[in-house]
């Protein structure tokens, strides 16, 4: 029995994506990533000299500022700010600069849906053009559970809406790599099936969760396969001109 | 690595309380390693959680939780107000979190914590998300006027699992809360009845209180957390402040009474949550929330 989606999309099939790199001229990297209509623009300033208080100095600091599209800064930006804080330091190096703060500025531009993965997906590409070092990329992706036990992944606003629970997840990219299967395999499973970020809303029960992890990493391949082919895109470009 | 050996060779003539501060994370790691805390606990243990209730006189509901150190204190005020138009039968629940700097040496006055509007806007969203309060209960008159229930939660001494204490003196505030008797006036406005001087007792006599059987809500659904600390091969429950700066894995499971989850947050963190560590953590969270129902029913709350 499958589930009839506005957009005519399958129950596991992503909006069309899309990415640029080096947009803005005065940010040391910036990218803007949409999902279907959800745009978000990332902006990375820095490495900048010395760290917050209460930071710790020897290692490198991020901070995240959240810009809504509209209205002031309340308590749902702050909770974003510290989950992309979070995520960020989580994926990079932090020991490579220590004493330092990159600052991560995001700015959206069209919210219909699935916002936060598009915000960690835009830093991260973000982060690549800056050339912040990082030990792997964070692919972020929405679930959500109707209420006829339904999974449904890159729900758009009105979908976000009508679902009992959504769950946004984010995943270490897949590796792909010449050495042999077996050699990046932590705890029997492969590393890229680790959550780094987790948040929920919404009741679900512990199956359906699991449920969710599992078809949110299956979705991570094809978001890894995007961001590989975009990077390489730009590189084959900046070759040609130079 | 240079520190490693470096510490092995001071270990031998270092007091505990240096080591403890100079390599926190190898101090640690020695006493996981014999599956215990240094403070005794074992790795899926909770410190021990009293709640008391009915503390602020002044409040319609209050609760004060602790959770080993970490204290919260909770407390609800209720006012009418008109319902908004799109649920004109429905109340409404602000909660709001509060670290003074009583709470902790990193809080100074004038800044407010990172922390506090974070757990707040956590705190709200798995309250009304896990349906323990019904809205409609907090309506008086359909349309004209219901329920504001303004909850704070202040911070009173920060020791790690914030979440988690937050939300124990949340629930527990709400299941103390006695809704005020109003009555509806001449001129068609709610009022409140208070122990009235001699002069006033006319006119309550006269006045019906509109809600004179409903003065308690009806908590279904209860929601439990428990935070823990995901370190290599590590599930540690119930952090410390020192715990949670020095390995910084945090996953917040919250259940409710009918074991669905509420919540599942991971924000980050060097460690990566694999599926045999979600499954230990919500099971650590099932027998937390065990505990917690039975401390809660000890003091007859349902």
């Amino acid at each position: 029995m499958e589930i009839d989606r506005e957009d005519g999309r399958t129950p596991n099939q992503l909006r069309p994506l899309a990415c640029s790199r080096n947009i803005l001229h005065r940010p040391h990297g910036s990218a803007s990533w949409s999902q279907g209509d959800t745009k978000v623009l990332a902006a990375v300033y820095g490495p900048k000299a010395g760290t917050k208080k209460n930071e710790n100095a020897e290692k490198a600091c991020f901070e995240v500022i959240w810009k809504p599209k509209t209205g002031q800064i309340g308590k749902v930006e702050k909770e974003y700010e510290m989950i992309m804080k979070r995520t960020i330091q989580s994926i990079c190096v932090l020991t490579v600069n220590p004493n330092t703060t990159t600052s991560v500025i995001i700015q959206v531009v069209h919210d219909d849906g699935s916002l936060l993965p598009c915000a960690i997906n835009a830093a991260c590409a973000a982060l690549v053009d800056a050339g912040i070092p990082m030990k792997h990329l964070a692919v972020a992706i929405c679930c959500c559970l109707a209420d006829n036990g339904y999974l449904v992944l890159d729900p758009n606003k009105l979908e976000e809406k009508k679902m009992t629970a959504f769950a946004y997840l984010v995943f270490p990219n897949t590796t792909l790599s010449v050495l042999p299967e077996g050699s990046s395999v932590a705890e029997g499973e492969p590393v890229e099936h680790g959550i780094i970020t987790s948040v929920t809303h919404g009741v679900m029960s512990v199956d359906d969760y699991f449920l969710c992890v599992e078809n949110g990493r299956a979705a991570t391949a094809s978001l890894s396969a995007f961001f590989r082919k975009n990077f390489q895109q730009s590189q084959k470009d900046s070759s040609k001109a130079g | 690595m240079g520190l490693q050996d470096s510490s092995q060779d001071l270990s031998t003539e270092m007091e505990v309380d240096a080591f403890r501060r100079i390599f926190p994370l190898r101090f640690f790691e020695r006493h996981l390693s014999e599956s215990l805390r240094p403070d005794g606990r074992q790795l899926g243990k909770a410190r021990d959680t009293i709640v008391n209730l009915g503390l602020v006189s002044t409040a319609d509901g209050s609760a004060l939780a602790k959770i080993g150190s970490t204290t919260m204190l909770a407390a609800i005020r209720m006012e009418v107000m008109t319902p908004s138009t799109d649920s004109p039968d429905e109340g409404c629940i602000a909660l709001e979190f509060h670290m003074p700097p009583i709470c902790s040496p990193t809080v100074r006055p004038g800044r407010p914590a990172d922390a506090a509007p974070v757990i707040s806007k956590r705190l709200s969203d798995t309250i009304l998300s896990s349906g323990m309060i019904d809205l409609k209960e907090l309506c008086l008159v359909s349309g004209k006027a219901a329920w504001m229930g303004y909850l704070d939660i202040y911070c009173l001494d920060a020791d790690g699992a914030l979440f988690d204490a937050a939300l124990l003196s949340a629930v527990a505030a709400f299941s103390n809360l006695q809704i005020p008797v109003v009555a509806l006036n001449d001129n068609g406005r709610i009022v409140a009845i208070t122990g009235g001087k001699d002069q006033d007792n006319a006119s309550i006599t006269e006045k019906e209180a509109v809600n004179k059987e409903k003065r308690k809500l009806t908590l279904k659904n209860i929601p439990f957390s428990l935070t823990c600390i995901l370190h290599k091969t590590y599930i540690l429950a119930d952090p410390t402040t020192e715990e949670e700066s020095i390995m910084d894995t945090l996953v917040t499971v919250v259940l409710d009474s009918s074991d669905q989850m509420v919540s599942f947050y991971k924000s980050g963190g060097t460690a990566l949550a694999y599926s045999p560590a979600i499954k230990s953590c919500v099971e650590l969270a099932r027998k937390r929330a065990k505990e917690v129902k039975q401390i809660l029913g000890e003091m007859d709350i349902d």
